[in-house]
């Protein structure tokens, strides 16, 4: 069997189009960007019958060589998926099995995107995104992500930490020896120094990624706002000590921080306490952050529900009930690993890297929600809520977070994106997870040894975690954009 | 305004001190001196010998008095060991135990030991942060002209092309933490698989001596990080002066479009950037750390994780006041800056 190469048989074809159209995108992008900066702008003339026009001049020209360039690269881009879709085989090549493989995403985001766009004046704030173009580059890295993460069993060609002998630091496209019939025939971005396969690892790295930092984020949001909305809205004392003890976590060199919460040693320290079902429970940093940390989301909805409905007591009483019975399932499982049913629970490694990144997360969350609650009490329909004697609570649930949901929700974008670098970086200096995980931190520190001579291992997980962070900043920017509008 | 400082001050000095001793308190849990005993002494010493080791050092002293030893609050320890040797804290090798001091802390200028690299604290943080120093200069000097170059150029015509691929060029910096742009750079740039081979793709040469090769892509790494975001305020800024009504004043008396930018509109559009590039050094320290260790570039951040996976105690906690006083100096100068540039901001 032969090595595939990137293009494939479409390569002959469409390179030199992709290499020219490049190049003229480049000089007409640089040409009009002189042009506008020397303020050389278009005069108006009057034609024939009266009317106004703008005179074309160099810059015209240079947007219209733009447009076409731009067009000449979509067109090659589009025409290596197609070939990867039609052509046979080896004649595939690279490129065109990465667009084949990823077919189930393509059709996820082709049914989400064709949905969304019809119905998108019925979806509020969702339905706006698909206005602003930014935004919905966005909105598509980051859902090609998550339905990577989603279907990553029916992309991945072969199992992520099985090595094949041979296939060390192996070229990208280089067949895999002793490949049975039923097995994918190449590697399709090459072996890692573990003769693993780059491209696998790269898909499931996707589910590990997606699989903490959006949760870690909601938990985060969870302690930040149940603890930054009554500092903000009582002040006083309570406010300067929880601001004080949040700077404190900032000042904090990050770093420092992980090296010292994840380290494997600090989880057998603490003394041990029996639980129910002969489980036992160690007080551990991370474990107690974690008793501590979790208990908050129960907190934040108890009194949502509590602060809304006391006027009726049975409404009231059943959301409470149902809250704190699941809240406390749950909490059991997840804080303590003693869930009585077994369905909820955390290993401890990832319960460690989950505790730090929250920990890290939530005193910024905590200074913005402050920040704008602060600026939100001193509003009338504060003071009429005051003034017609709504509870404390009520004011801040229900009256300042509804009214703080455009930025929080904004921040919630971006803070996914910090997340996902804060757990690369733990990954980097390989903190908190098992050596074998392919998550994209630790494949990038396992490549980057060898990086000037096979940078082909590290390449990909740098790649794939720079898109999505990318993705959420831009869908980020679209939100606030669209949020700003109305 | 000297009220103001000193207020400033107390509170830098009370988050100091809490944060030291939850280092201390974290790296002096059992485990963890547990692991010092055993990477310092014998990997396979059984249990009573690493009990052995640990007492005749004093590290199984309450924590509390080994803090105020450090603090230099308390006398420091003098123990005759298990094995007849006689240690103590402020006993060094040069000195006979009769002419040393009895405290010996930080309030006397005495930082400690350091186990990792059997050496005075102060002398290892003096050294590696001057080279860190002159990493961070070199990144100062590329990150701050070219951000406020890029802003400018980008916010003085809101809605244009360049200002639109300015403003996502730099969301992608700023998307792209240091570990990713700093592989993809060595791929490139340094690597013999791509040929180009411009850089060199570690820089511990440049402990030594700093050249254009083996300098380079450390210093863009971090630079480019930062970058994005001090572009993206410096292009609010600018965007927000260019509607004002003086400079549609002078744009109607038929000033020219270059000369308004650079005589009407630029220090306006400076003022809100400065607190911001105050505010990225504490950032900077955390890419320090990863670009240190990813080019092997032994400076503060090297030392930093050195120390951290070493469990060197007194060694981390010198480390964690420098950076401590790092990020609250910033703080204050942004603070004080902001006001001195802002006439209309007045601290009560």
């Amino acid at each position: 069997m032969e090595s595939l190469t990137w293009t494939g048989a479409a390569g002959p074809f469409l390179n030199p189009l992709l290499a020219v159209s490049a190049a003229v995108t480049v000089i007409a992008f640089l040409a009009e960007a002189v042009l506008g900066v020397l303020d050389k702008d278009r005069r108006v003339i009057l034609d024939r019958e009266g009317a106004a026009l703008l005179s074309g001049g160099a810059r015209g020209l240079a947007s219209l060589a733009l447009l076409g360039g731009a067009a000449g690269c979509l067109a090659a881009v589009a025409g290596y998926l197609i070939a990867g879709l039609v052509l046979e085989g080896p004649d595939k090549g690279i490129i065109g099995w990465l667009a084949l493989r990823f077919l189930p995403v393509w059709v996820a985001l082709g049914v989400l995107y064709s949905v969304s766009f019809t119905f998108r004046r019925r979806l509020g704030l969702y339905g706006k995104l698909f206005d602003s173009p930014i935004g919905m580059i966005g909105f598509g890295i980051v859902m090609f992500w998550l339905f990577t993460a989603v279907f990553a069993d029916m992309i991945a060609t072969h199992d992520p930490l099985a090595q094949v002998s041979g296939m060390k630091n192996k070229l990208p496209g280089t067949p895999v020896r002793g490949a049975g019939p039923g097995d994918f025939a190449w590697y399709l971005l090459g072996g890692d120094n573990l003769a693993r396969d780059v491209f696998s690892r790269m898909v499931m790295g996707a589910r590990e990624v997606l699989k903490i930092a959006p949760a870690a984020t909601a938990f985060a949001f969870m302690v930040g706002v149940t603890l930054g909305l009554p500092a903000a809205y009582f002040g006083g004392r309570l406010d300067t000590t929880l601001s004080f003890l949040s700077n404190l976590v900032l000042a904090f060199p990050v770093i420092l921080l992980f090296y010292l919460l994840v380290t494997p040693e600090i989880r057998a320290a603490g003394a041990e306490v029996p639980l129910w079902g002969g489980r036992v429970w160690t007080t551990s940093i991370p474990n107690v952050l974690a008793a501590v940390l979790f208990a908050f989301p129960i907190v934040f909805f108890v009194t949502l529900w509590n602060s809304r409905f006391r006027v009726r007591p049975g409404l009231r009483n059943v959301l409470v009930g149902l809250t704190v019975v699941l809240g406390l399932w749950m909490y059991s499982g997840l804080a303590f690993n003693a869930d009585p049913a077994g369905v909820f629970g955390m290993d401890p490694n990832l319960l460690n890297v989950f505790v730090s990144v929250v920990f890290v997360n939530s005193p910024t969350v905590f200074r913005i929600v402050r920040g704008i609650a602060l600026d939100i009490k001193t509003r009338d329909y504060i003071a009429a809520a005051q003034t017609r004697g709504e509870r404390p609570w009520y004011i801040m649930l229900w009256e300042i977070l509804p009214n703080a949901r455009g930025p929080l929700i904004v921040d919630f974008c971006l803070r996914i994106g910090y997340t996902t670098i804060l757990l690369g970086t733990l990954g980097f200096f390989g903190l908190g997870v098992s050596p074998e995980s392919p998550d994209w931190g630790s494949t990038i520190n396992d490549g980057r040894k060898l990086l000037s001579i096979y940078p082909h291992p590290a390449l990909p997980p740098a790649l794939a975690l720079m898109s999505l962070v990318l993705g959420l900043n831009l869908l980020a920017d679209g939100l606030r954009e669209e949020s700003l509008r109305d | 305004m000297g009220q103001f400082i000193l207020r400033r001050f107390g509170i830098m000095l009370l988050t100091a001190l809490c944060l030291t001793f939850i280092v201390f308190f974290l790296t002096n849990l059992p485990p963890n001196l547990e692991k010092l005993a055993k990477t310092q002494g014998n990997m396979r010493m059984t249990d009573e010998q690493v009990e052995n080791w640990l007492a005749n050092r004093g590290y199984l002293q309450p924590m509390p008095v080994k803090y105020g030893q450090w603090l230099g609050i308390l006398p420091g320890w003098v123990i005759e060991g298990t094995d007849g040797k006689l240690r103590g804290k402020c006993l060094r090798r040069d000195t006979p135990p009769e002419a040393a001091p009895r405290f010996c802390g930080v309030l006397q200028g005495d930082w400690g030991w350091s186990t990792r690299f059997r050496d005075e604290v102060a002398t290892i943080v003096f050294k590696r942060l001057s080279l860190t120093g002159w990493l961070m200069l070199a990144v100062m000097c590329v990150m701050v002209p070219g951000a406020l170059i890029l802003g400018v150029l980008a916010g003085m015509k809101e809605g244009s092309r360049l200002d639109r691929t300015v403003s996502t060029l730099s969301i992608a910096t700023t998307a792209t933490p240091e570990y990713v742009s700093g592989v993809i750079f060595i791929a490139v740039f340094a690597s013999s698989a791509v040929g180009l081979k411009w850089f060199k793709g570690t820089a511990t040469s440049a402990m030594d001596d700093i050249t254009f090769a083996n300098f380079t892509l450390p210093v863009v790494t971090i630079a480019l990080y930062g970058m994005g975001y001090i572009a993206r305020m410096t292009r609010a800024s600018m965007a927000e002066v260019m509607t004002t009504q003086y400079i549609r004043t002078a744009r109607l008396k038929g000033v020219s479009f270059p000369a308004i930018v650079m005589r009407h509109a630029l220090r306006n559009a400076l003022i809100a950037p400065f607190t911001v590039i105050m505010l990225q050094f504490p950032w900077l320290l955390n890419g320090v750390v990863i670009v240190e260790t990813l080019f092997n570039y032994k400076g503060f951040g090297w030392t930093l994780v050195q120390a951290a996976s070493n469990n060197d105690i007194e060694l981390l906690l010198g480390l964690s006041v420098v950076a401590v006083f790092v990020v609250l100096v910033t703080q204050l100068i942004s603070d004080i800056g902001y006001v001195l540039l802002n006439p209309r901001i007045r601290i009560s």
